[in-house]
């Protein structure tokens, strides 16, 4: 358990700036998440905090110590990879212990604590094994047991559910969160679904580019978005861009307003008009596509009782003032006027 | 199950019969040679000498192998046995060591001229031993290696084969491994240690022997490097025994001999033989 600190980190391969420089402090305890889509250089940010990578600028602290220059070994973390990087020819039980054996802890530790991790992961049956007799979600588990054992000061997740399938990926999601919030271990984790974002994180950190566009808890992140990415990032459906200029804004300007923020109206009625080009009926809510005069795309989220309009009807659109989010010409949000 | 023998490996009918009488006759045409000179090998030298000779085997196999292993021609044939034994071993070994140490190195390590290493290793592919011949006998020669073990193996230990078939092997391996191994607290030579080694461990096997073979059957170099009849070969050992000018050549020992030559390799063979298929055939990771 400790606190980790990222001031300043940039990263660049030769010429090529990866990341820009971010900046957090996070608590003890804290359950992290890096959000972005692929190449944001969200992995990277992870493995140079994992000492996988070296760090260009900046400095990165684990309980306070520095540890750009350690190898991830002296760094105290635990790391757990997209593929399980588990190895193939050692038990379940060998690749739980194999960190404390080269740290020449004593054998009979490495089983008690081997045995403990997986009892709270459900693998005692498996400890024999090797990787390849067990299911997707087992060599999760194991993977996540390889971390567990080493008591770590921080956890690295990189992607751990990417390669599971979506009933298992939910699964495994709240199982990580549970295990967290016992273990109270600071947790780093990267991932490009947003859902996973929302629901596993304290905080959460939304990158863009190199850049974190935008740090904070998740309800906060989604409810106030600092820049017109992570408004169309963060959330599904995404927001919905229209052009300022027509609400009275200058050109370049954007107008950003969440699909549940708005309402269908008969046509005529409302502030603008479109057509509707298609209707996804979820059950306990539905989605209406409809395309402007000027050719924009826009989706309303409708209660799932409510009535929708059929395919190609007209309808108006309105909603209210408070619910816009005023984005200027760079994406930057626009705050008071 | 009344119908369990009509699937599509138990096809019955002419055509089985077919396929296994070709294959029978295949066997018997490339096994009659070697049975031949196994029964020369068990006959006395007249028998040999006035034609026909006997299909079936006589009375003296105790009497022309003991001869042979004990006393041979030019050397005893358990001296000569023992020699390609040496040689083969440690031209198998010392590629494998060799080369996985440098497939290692190629392919995990950043350091100046990798790339120019990797490429001059390949490029000896396309040199055989022949071509380099006299510079490496003299080589030899020089560092006082003629009618040595040394002499026998270490110019033939270096196989660009062996390393680049490592080398693709490890970048099979996920990047992911080394990183979990390094995040484990492994150094390199720990990483090599206990992941790399073991999961290698059926292409060594199918190396092993590929190599021992390549290694027992070496014909020129022995010939080259070695004078001393108690230094000999096995494989060049049997040319050795064949007379010059006018001498009687002593058949049946002779084909003792060459029976004697091949049963390590067909014991190496048939005792890895499935570490061998599955080296060929697995890519388990």
């Amino acid at each position: 358990m400790a606190t980790l600190t990222l001031e300043h980190v940039k990263k660049s391969f030769g010429e090529t700036k990866v990341i820009h420089g971010v900046d957090i402090d996070v608590a003890e305890g804290e359950f992290i998440v890096i959000v972005g889509p692929s190449g944001c250089g969200k992995s990277t940010l992870l493995r140079m905090v994992a000492g996988l990578e070296g760090v260009s600028e900046g400095e990165i602290r684990i309980g306070g110590d520095r540890v750009n220059e350690k190898e991830p070994m002296a760094r105290d973390i635990a790391m757990v990879f997209q593929n399980y990087a588990l190895y193939p020819h050692m038990s379940v039980a060998e690749n739980m212990g194999y960190g404390l054996k080269i740290a020449k802890t004593p054998k009979p530790e490495i089983a008690t604590r081997v045995q403990e991790a997986a009892k709270l992961l459900q693998l005692e049956p498996y400890l024999k094994r090797r990787p390849r007799e067990l299911s997707g979600g087992q060599r999760q588990r194991v993977a996540m047991g390889r971390a567990i054992v080493r008591r770590p000061a921080v956890f690295l997740f990189d992607e751990p559910l990417s390669n599971l399938d979506a009933k298992l990926r939910v699964q495994m999601r709240l199982e990580i969160k549970q295990l967290q919030r016992k273990l109270g271990v600071t947790a780093l984790y990267v991932t490009h679904d947003q859902v996973e974002a929302m629901t596993l994180a304290d905080r959460m950190i939304v990158m863009n580019a190199g850049v974190a566009d935008q740090i904070g808890a998740p309800l906060d992140v989604y409810a106030d978005p600092e820049t017109a990415f992570v408004a169309g990032f963060i959330g599904s459906p995404p927001t919905n861009f229209l052009p300022a200029s027509r609400f009275g804004g200058t050109e370049g300007e954007q107008l950003g307003i969440r699909p549940e923020h708005l309402s269908l109206v008969a046509p005529g009625e409302g502030r603008i008009a479109g057509r509707v080009i298609s209707v996804e009926p979820l059950g306990a809510e539905t989605l209406v596509h409809l395309r402007l005069e000027d050719g924009t795309d826009v989706t309303v989220r409708q209660e799932g009782g409510a009535e929708a309009p059929g395919e190609g009807m007209e309808a108006g659109l309105s909603w209210e003032s408070a619910a816009e989010m005023r984005f200027d010409a760079e994406g930057r949000r626009m705050r008071g006027t | 199950m009344a119908d369990r023998h009509t699937g599509m490996v138990e096809k019955r009918g002419a055509g089985h019969w077919l396929t296994h009488a070709g294959l029978i006759l295949g066997v018997l045409f490339i096994f009659f040679p070697i049975w031949l000179a196994f029964v020369a090998s068990t006959i006395t030298q007249p028998e040999i000498v006035h034609p026909p000779m006997p299909l079936l085997p006589g009375d003296q196999f105790l009497e022309n192998y003991a001869k042979a292993l004990v006393s041979g021609v030019n050397a005893p044939v358990a001296r000569m046995l023992a020699n390609s034994a040496v040689m083969a071993i440690g031209i198998a070994l010392g590629k494998i060591v060799i080369s996985i140490l440098s497939a290692f190195a190629i392919v995990y390590f950043r350091f100046p001229g990798r790339k120019l290493f990797f490429w001059l290793i390949f490029v000896t592919l396309m040199l055989p031993v022949e071509v380099r011949i006299v510079p490496t006998y003299e080589v030899a020669a020089r560092f006082d290696m003629l009618n040595s073990y040394q002499g026998l193996i270490l110019p033939l230990i270096a196989s660009a084969t062996a390393t680049f078939l490592f080398r693709q092997f490890f970048m099979t391996v996920p990047d992911e491994l080394a990183e979990a191994a390094r995040v484990d607290g492994a150094g390199p030579m720990r990483f090599f240690v206990d992941i790399l080694l073991p999961m290698s461990r059926t292409n060594m096997a199918a190396l092993f022997v590929i190599l021992f073979i390549y290694g027992w059957n070496q014909y020129l170099w022995p010939l080259l490097i070695t004078t001393d009849p108690e230094m000999n070969t096995i494989v060049m050992g049997i040319k050795q025994m064949f007379p010059s000018g006018d001498d009687i050549a002593d058949w049946p020992v002779i084909m003792a001999t060459s029976i004697l030559a091949m049963i390590p390799p067909v014991i190496v063979v048939i005792s890895m033989q499935k570490l061998f298929i599955r080296g060929l055939v697995d890519s388990e990771k």
